[in-house]
């Protein structure tokens, strides 16, 4: 069945995507800094770096395959496809039955293993040791995102996020002790997998500590332009499905197309929330060994697998 | 009867087990009494839900008791006592802690199996939390095995307290009000002769690790 109205909220939601998704990376730093008594960037400043990035040139060390160049591609496509399966705006979305649940932390790991790659490719230890870090903390928290995943899904008997999204709107207002479980290894999880403090430092570039900055110091110009633009939409789309999830009122519904308008600020207050939220946890943790990753992940992991086993005690 | 009760009283025991596995994965003294202190004001809001939904004000002074003596006289005590002794810090615990998480989940899953028949026959708002309640004493009794030194173990007895009193609250709607009295004044007496326990310990052997107590000669 074409929808013309479906192929609409599907564009803006794309755009809306690609179009904030700095401005939320932005929000984050601003409130970092003024949480540490900093005085702020301006809350437009990753657009100013993805500017300034786009207009340089990239240079690629003369070992580099041609793997290397293609990954920035890979990755972005990936991400954008992710936010565009993620009911951000609108949960009638003709891409939505192209992947459920199970796919698009498919498609998460599938940006992972290519930028661990080209991390690979350029043969620097730096890159390699990255590539290794990331691998390491990806094994332990892909399981753990499933499983959070799954928890939503026992409610609403579908793997869909649209499904499940459009099915916790209509129930009535109930407590699910599960999903109280869901949302904390849900937070631990998107901490881990955005480079955020607990696990890894996006400000810092000390040989020792760092992670996400390790896998892509090769990169420059338009390249890695598009790389932090994809960083940026992961964060974006780690946010939606946090709302998807777990505060899905305000979507609007395939039924009722005018909500879309009433949706954006719904989306915008929500996100502005939850970065706020995100600064505040990041200023009360500190930076964890990397060998205390794994324990922290397996923490959120046996939080997401109590959640279901409550759910088969109490729901049932 | 409203219907919103029994899920608020579901919500709150999903809270307490996930307190009772942050303190098994706690490292820290003081966090851990931050935790306890939690865990002690979660039991209070679950009984007087209860108390609340079944109009039994016997309830209603064993959520005062608790809050009296759980959230505020212990945890007190508990901070003096570290204050005074000079621990801050826990070393790592006997079993690492992913391997302790996982030992707790298959506690978890023995527990919610052994609840299952029993809270069939209750006849309580809160008796599906059984289960939880039942992982919740296993739990702390878990982190009474896996801790060395002697300050977590003493909150592991305490949490298991908590524990004990939300399973009966599950089960049976409450104890009877002077097993309640009886068993607060127990805790009381308990944590005092513990503390002159650990200066004890503390006093003959430097610091708090209980397996100075297995030897029973002096080794010279």
């Amino acid at each position: 069945m074409i929808s013309y109205s479906g192929y609409f909220s599907q564009l803006l939601e794309i755009v809306v995507a690609l179009a904030s998704a700095p401005l939320l990376t932005g929000w984050v730093n601003v409130c970092r800094a003024w949480l540490q008594n900093k005085s702020a960037p301006s809350i437009l400043m990753p657009y100013r770096t993805l500017h300034k990035l786009f207009n340089k040139d990239s240079i690629l060390a003369n070992d580099a395959s041609p793997l290397f160049r293609m990954v920035p591609y890979i990755v972005f496509g990936c991400m954008t496809l992710a936010c565009s399966i993620i009911p951000t705006l609108s949960t009638d979305l003709p891409l939505s039955p192209a992947a459920d649940t199970i796919a698009l932390v498919g498609l998460l790991a599938l940006a992972r293993v290519f930028i661990s790659l080209a991390a690979m490719d350029i043969g620097t230890a730096f890159g390699s040791m990255g590539a290794r870090r990331e691998m390491f903390v990806g094994f332990m928290a892909e399981p753990a995102l499933l499983m959070v995943m799954f928890s939503s899904s026992l409610i609403t008997q579908s793997t869909s996020l649209t499904g499940i999204v459009e099915n916790l709107v209509h129930r009535e207002l109930a407590i699910y002790p599960n999903l109280a479980f869901a949302g904390v290894a849900f937070t631990m999880v998107s901490f881990a997998e955005n480079a955020r403090i607990p696990v890894d430092n996006p400000a810092t570039h000390l040989e020792l500590t760092m992670i996400h900055e390790a896998l892509i110091l090769e990169y420059s110009g338009r390249h890695l332009a598009l790389i932090e633009w994809a960083a940026s939409m992961k964060l974006f789309a780690y946010s939606c499905i946090g709302i998807a999830l777990f505060f899905p009122w305000g979507i609007a519904q395939a039924s009722n197309p005018l909500a879309l308008i009433l949706s954006i600020p719904i989306l915008t207050l929500k996100l502005g929330i939850g970065g706020a939220l995100l600064a505040l946890i990041e200023m009360f943790s500190a930076k964890m060994r990397i060998f205390r990753v794994p324990e922290f992940l397996a923490t959120a992991f046996l939080l997401a697998v109590i959640g279901m086993l409550v759910h088969f005690l109490l729901g049932a | 009867m409203t219907p919103l009760a029994p899920q608020i009283v579901n919500l709150l025991a999903a809270i307490l087990l996930l307190v009772t596995f942050a303190m098994l994965s706690q490292r820290r003294i003081l966090s851990l009494i931050h935790l306890f202190t939690l865990h002690g004001a979660t039991l209070v809001a679950s009984a007087l839900v209860v108390a609340w939904v079944t109009h039994d004000s016997e309830l209603y002074y064993s959520a005062a008791l608790t809050l009296a003596l759980k959230v505020i006289l212990i945890p007190w005590i508990l901070h003096k006592l570290i204050l005074r002794l000079n621990v801050k810090w826990d070393v790592e615990p006997l079993i690492n802690v992913p391997m302790t998480m996982l030992i707790g989940i298959v506690l978890v899953i023995i527990a919610f199996n052994l609840a299952l028949p029993i809270s069939q026959l209750s006849s309580s708002i809160a008796r599906g939390t059984l289960g939880i309640a039942l992982a919740c004493i296993l739990l702390s009794f878990l982190m009474m095995i896996t801790r060395s030194k002697a300050v977590p173990q003493v909150i592991g007895f305490l949490s298991m307290e908590n524990g004990l009193f939300f399973s009966a609250m599950a089960a049976t709607n409450g104890m009877p009000m002077i097993v309640e009295l009886g068993i607060a004044l127990d805790i009381l007496v308990g944590i005092l002769i513990l503390g002159v326990f650990l200066f004890q310990i503390r006093e003959q052997f430097d610091n708090l690790d209980i397996h100075n107590l297995e030897h029973l000669k002096e080794e010279d």
